[in-house]
């Protein structure tokens, strides 16, 4: 089929300037639809200023980004909004309504998008929940009674209410121990499998890079300088690219599955 | 598009189908559709539902698809799908293990009730208000004791700072306000007292309204919406960060470092303001008298001269201060009870200016019986 084809992202010559200062220049990025991609870069490199420009939270200075094939910049505020429904968001600290449950902060969209029965909306929150590994009861905790772990997965549960077909996660490993971590990772990927999500999530953590993400895309000096498997990352020219793949913890990471 | 059809062939054979987008756009469609077909399979003794023609799904058809199946499903009958399509296998079978546990949290609220449940909430009334209240009091209390031992160690700095924030830069609105509630308290006394002739009576009212009550009311009504908020926003948010717990990590007292300065300032700013106000509400009348009313200059300050004496003016006063401790005690007391979401913040930013506002009012009625009983 030819709409296999189009990218789910397409990012052309984007530039952003924050306070008179370039963050991103002469940026380009295509996201395949289905794929997973890996966003990895410097403290203050532009990765999350790259994730919230393409949601639309920071204005871009120049450049095109197409989502679902639709250019941001030609559509009307009715589509933009109709194209809004068709991802989710999983922020870096979660960002949870703190005056709402966990199962109202998932139906939120639910109740004002679909027109949906109670009964419906609060079986599919606690689908949701138990697709990300949660309780029923953690249902009607509020947020900040939530551990770090457990505020990362209602997180996800929220950004997944809708179903959308393409997810947007802003450091989804941050702040979890090694063995939550691992455990989120797999989550993704098992969700990505059940549900034929694109994925697009910005990390630290060379650990999910490798185990979940289909290719990874290098962000510096405010473009991707590189992008690929993980195998081709190992030899590339790129000094900071060098020094996070092939330094002490990439080399720890990345080694452990040759003979010694 | 009929989106869920159903139909009993002979010998109680029942095939449900399934068709068109089973996605959360038609989620409600679908679901109304159910009753019919489950009131259809009834009559049926084996059932089976067809998915040859689905063209879309998502989690939403999916849940529904196996909401119905378990709905269907009675001890005699068992019921199937067919037809899957290859990429919806994943999602049904991930869907079918789904809410099979049945265990929720137990609601065990009940069972922790001691009292008669009708004292529960005035007890967590007194334990909440009077409690807190004191326990800051206590707290602020002990604070400027070791103060006065160790006067080294008191925050010089932060309480400079705290004077230009809270009295210098509340400066103009309570010159602005008590200036013109002044004026207007003249305005209305010679309007109504020059009926009966009494206009010179109105500057005796004026003076001792002013210097009693109005310039150290209106003072601590503004300073516990303007200065008493800010203290709980303040304090909630440095708690809600845990910038207060690493405070007391590091081995410093909270209360001596952050609340001490915050109420000392408002015992000083509070006497300076009310002065400066009732100066400025003393201005406004004797502009509306000069003005309005046609009084001279030399009669009003003459008859101002007669009507306050010192006694009046250190009623005022000394109620200041005071005031201003309460104010301060409830603001940072509010800020402590923070808990970690921004509608605690909120509530609590509210719950300082209303009960910092009651007390004033309380305690300038319980000084109002104090001055009268010492004759001043």
């Amino acid at each position: 089929m030819r709409v296999e084809a189009i990218p789910t992202v397409r990012i052309r010559d984007l530039a952003v300037r924050l306070g008179g200062r370039d963050i991103l220049q002469g940026l380009d990025l295509d996201v395949q639809k289905g794929e997973i991609l890996g966003i990895v870069g410097g403290s203050g490199s532009g990765k999350s200023v790259l994730l919230r420009t393409i949601i639309g939270l920071l204005p871009k200075f120049s450049g095109t980004i197409e989502i679902f094939g639709q250019n941001v910049d030609r559509i009307a505020d009715e589509e933009v909004q109709a194209l809004e429904k068709r991802w989710g968001v999983m922020f870096q600290h979660g960002a949870l309504f703190s005056s709402l449950t966990v199962r109202q902060n998932i139906q939120f969209q639910m109740r004002e998008t679909l027109n949906l029965s109670d009964r419906l909306k609060d079986e599919m929150a606690d689908l949701k929940l138990e697709m990300v590994g949660l309780k029923k009861s953690d249902g009607d905790k509020m947020p900040s009674q939530l551990s770090g772990g457990m505020t990362k997965r209602a997180a996800l549960a929220r950004a997944l209410a809708l179903d959308p077909e393409f997810m947007l996660l802003d450091e989804p490993t941050s702040g979890l121990d090694p063995i939550s971590a691992g455990d989120f990772d797999e989550l993704i990927k098992t969700l990505q499998s059940t549900l034929g999500l694109t994925i697009f999530f910005v990390t630290h953590d060379l650990e999910s890079l490798q185990t979940i993400a289909d290719r990874t895309a290098v962000v510096a000096d405010g473009k991707i300088v590189a992008a690929g498997s993980i195998k081709s990352m190992l030899n590339h020219p790129h000094p900071w690219v060098k020094s996070y793949f092939c330094g002490k913890r990439g080399s720890a990471v990345f080694n452990r599955k040759l003979p010694a | 598009m009929a989106l869920l059809t159903g139909r009993i062939e002979k010998g109680g054979y029942c095939k449900i189908t399934a068709d068109g987008a089973w996605t959360a756009k038609n989620a409600h469609l679908i679901e109304s559709a159910f009753a019919d077909i489950l009131a259809m399979t009834k009559a049926a003794n084996s059932i089976r539902i067809d998915l040859k023609s689905l063209e879309e799904l998502d989690t939403y058809g999916a849940w529904l698809l196996e909401r119905l199946r378990r709905e269907c499903t009675r001890s005699d009958i068992k019921v199937k799908f067919s037809g899957v399509q290859s990429q919806n296998k994943i999602l049904l079978g991930e869907v079918a293990q789904l809410g099979l546990d049945q265990s929720s949290g137990l609601d065990d609220s009940s069972a922790k009730r001691v009292f008669p449940y009708y004292l529960d909430p005035l007890l967590k009334l007194l334990k909440n208000e009077f409690l807190h209240f004191f326990s800051m009091f206590g707290q602020v209390i002990a604070a400027a004791a070791r103060m006065i031992i160790h006067p080294a160690n008191y925050r010089i700095t932060s309480t400079v700072y705290q004077i230009d924030r809270v009295c210098w830069k509340a400066l103009p609105i309570v010159l602005m306000v008590t200036f013109i509630i002044g004026a207007i308290i003249a305005q209305q006394g010679f309007f109504h007292f020059r009926r009966f002739g009494a206009d010179l009576y109105v500057v005796d009212m004026i003076g001792f309204l002013i210097m009693r009550e109005i310039g150290v009311l209106l003072v601590a009504i503004i300073i516990a919406g303007r200065s008493g908020s800010s203290f709980t926003a303040e304090l909630g948010s440095m708690k809600m960060r845990e910038e207060i717990d690493a405070l007391k990590t590091m081995g410093f007292d909270p209360v001596q470092v952050l609340i001490l300065p915050r109420v000392l300032v408002l015992m000083i700013a509070l006497p300076a303001l009310t002065f400066l106000g009732s100066v400025a509400a003393l201005l406004g009348s004797g502009f509306v008298a000069t003005l309005y009313a046609g009084m001279t200059t030399e009669l009003f300050i003459d008859r101002l001269r007669d009507a306050i004496t010192m006694d009046h003016f250190w009623v005022g006063m000394i109620k200041a201060p005071f005031i201003g401790f309460v104010i301060g005690v409830i603001a940072c007391a509010e800020g402590l009870q923070v808990k970690g979401s921004t509608a605690s913040l909120g509530q609590h930013t509210t719950q300082s200016v209303v009960k910092s506002i009651f007390m004033v009012i309380i305690m300038d009625g319980l000084f109002a019986l104090f001055f009268s009983a010492i004759r001043m």
